[in-house]
């Protein structure tokens, strides 16, 4: 090893190669019509977008291949659009490479700081137009304008009250309680057990209130609940989650514990219920048991029985929060 | 011929017969499958379910047992009703072309008569669902366009995508396409609940509504793609995809141009 690190030598610049353009009158005239066909080939597109926009009407079809049936008004207004700008900026570098002079330049920096007479010269100014506007003296509107600025600059903080206010309990409440009838989603039929087969499914919602006629998207987002009848043999539940199902019928919040999706891809010869999102699966024979995914928790099963009618009801509300885990979940 | 033979070892010869073999098996597959099912008499019906036992026989019986009672590789076929054996062996997925995951869709291997004999074979097992009629399948008439579309997205979207072109299960099952299907095997789809699908009762999903839902999806094969090439309609998996590689692969290409100096 040497004793000095030897300093890297600048290379300077490489020597200059003149382009066949640069000694070659004939090859530059060739590149300046080529920059002009380019140049023409934009102004061609944009004629057909113009055409486009005025002649060719909204409902025209054509077929293009590997495309299929394209609407035509659509396809050229953007396909000109599109051409008429790549032309310019091919023509305009294509001329910059062949035409333009390509010459190396060195442009020094200056140095960043200004010059000390500058910089004495601008506080200078900004001292005599302040005594000049008389802000040292004229403590009034000095204090006012503080005044008005600073609670400019605090308003943005009373802003803030809209990220909240805190949920509440409402994210551990849905709208199903005890009670609550079953019905179809779209359609608010209620459901009998006999309605649905071995193999069945359902989408439901709890019944509206008296009263109302439609509900929120909140509301559905929270309550839609997956009805699937099975075998009764089929279920491998402990005691209580079975006395929550009737005649195989069982009942799972559709909200993914994991993120909360839509989980209603159920897998009939499998009895799966799997999660578009991220794959998360659940057992629907082992109370939404998760085999597979992300999701740490089963879905939340609704207890469900008939009432003196022979619909079927929400026994109790959900007896943990659906969905996904927020702070503050209990478990 | 033989001017086209010289061509044989052209570079686009390969790729070109994959195309001409390819379209030839999408024109087949469109070509075969026309069914009508008509009302039929007493002996008409008797004649049928002994042909249909001919064919099961044949057929199916290695599988689904002499008596359709099921075996270790096949369900039992006692009460599935006319309206599954319609729809298995009408749209090809039976007989299985292999033991995977799935039956799929393929060309019918048995005609419209054969298929009717064996479905009325095997409705006289045992009652189950039939075969809906023409007159129950009148959607342009019966069905509700907007309420299908609603109906579909509740029910059907989440396994069959957005715009009913099909999605992957688990383990290499996956939801079809609906696209294609004739309004008879979309109906007996809902009412059997074929392989992984389950099934939508007529009471929660009452016969309009599935009108509606096959209404809905007669529209969607329709949909004019107003929004340019329509990748599969599978969202933005193929957008992102050609985006990142053709967009990004032009954008390359550009700056590569951008930065060689002219000769």
């Amino acid at each position: 090893m040497s004793k000095e690190i030897e300093a890297i030598q600048d290379p300077g610049l490489p020597a200059h190669k003149l382009r066949q353009t640069d000694v070659d009158p004939k090859a530059a005239d060739r590149a300046e019509r080529q920059v002009a066909i380019l140049f023409g080939l934009s102004a061609l597109s944009t004629v057909l977008f113009i055409y486009s926009y005025l002649f060719i009407s909204t409902d025209t079809f054509v077929f293009i291949p590997l495309m299929g049936e394209q609407n035509a008004h659509q396809l050229f207004l953007g396909l000109g659009l599109a051409l008429a700008l790549l032309f310019i900026g091919l023509g305009a570098v294509h001329w910059a490479k062949t035409l333009m002079p390509d010459h190396e330049v060195i442009a020094q920096r200056h140095e960043f700081r200004s010059p000390d007479s500058d910089r004495e010269e601008f506080v200078k100014t900004a001292k005599e137009g302040a005594a000049a506007a008389g802000l040292g003296r004229r403590s009034l509107i000095k204090r006012s304008l503080g005044l008005s600025l600073g609670l400019v600059g605090l308003s943005p903080i009373l802003l803030l009250g809209d990220l909240g206010p805190l949920p509440g309990d409402d994210l551990k409440k849905t709208g199903w309680k005890a009670g609550s009838r079953l019905v179809t989603d779209p359609g608010d039929r209620p459901i009998r057990p006999e309605d649905l087969e071995v193999g069945a499914v359902a989408q439901t919602l709890p019944e509206l209130a008296p009263g109302k006629d439609h509900r929120s998207l909140n509301d559905i987002a929270k309550d839609a609940v997956l009805l699937i009848r099975l075998r009764p043999e089929d279920f491998n539940l402990d005691d209580e989650r079975l006395s929550w199902t009737y005649q195989g019928i069982i009942a799972f919040s559709k909200i993914c514990s994991h993120m909360g999706c839509a989980v209603a891809l159920y897998e009939q010869s499998t009895k799966h219920l799997l999660c578009p999102c991220h794959q998360s699966t659940f057992d629907v024979t082992r109370a939404a048991k998760v085999i597979f995914g992300p999701a740490a928790r089963p879905l939340p099963q609704l207890a469900i029985t008939v009432d003196e009618e022979g619909y079927l009801v929400a026994q109790a509300p959900f007896n943990e929060p659906v969905g996904p885990s927020f702070w503050g979940r209990s478990a | 011929m033989k001017r086209l033979s010289r061509y044989r070892r052209h570079r686009a010869a390969a790729p070109l017969l994959l195309i001409f073999a390819l379209l030839g098996i999408g024109t087949t597959f469109q070509v075969a499958g026309a069914t009508t099912t008509s009302p039929m008499t007493a002996e008409e019906r008797t004649a049928a379910i002994e042909e249909g036992k001919e064919i099961f026989l044949r057929g199916c019986s290695s599988c689904h047992g002499l008596n359709a009672e099921g075996g270790p590789i096949a369900p039992s076929l006692i009460g599935v009703g006319a309206a599954s054996v319609d729809f298995q062996v009408a749209t090809g997925r039976m007989p299985m072309a292999d033991m995977s995951q799935q039956a799929m869709r393929k060309a019918p291997v048995y005609t419209d008569e054969e298929v009717a004999a064996l479905a009325a074979y095997v409705a006289s097992l045992a009652p189950g669902p039939e075969i809906p009629t023409e007159e129950m399948l009148n959607y342009e008439r019966d069905g509700e366009l907007a309420e299908g579309g609603e109906l579909f997205r509740t029910n059907c979207a989440m396994c069959h995508n957005f715009a009913g072109q099909g999605g992957a299960l688990t383990q290499g099952k996956y939801a079809p396409s609906v696209m294609g299907v004739k309004p008879v095997h979309i109906y007996e789809a809902m009412i059997t609940g074929p392989q992984a699908m389950p099934v939508f009762s007529d009471k929660t999903l009452t016969p309009k509504e599935k009108l509606s839902i096959i209404k809905w999806i007669k529209h969607a094969e329709k949909e004019p793609q107003l929004g340019g090439v329509a990748l599969g309609r599978v969202g933005p998996v193929t957008e992102g995809l050609l985006v990142w590689t053709l967009g990004l692969g032009l954008l390359i290409g550009i700056a590569v141009w951008l930065a060689t100096k002219a000769k």
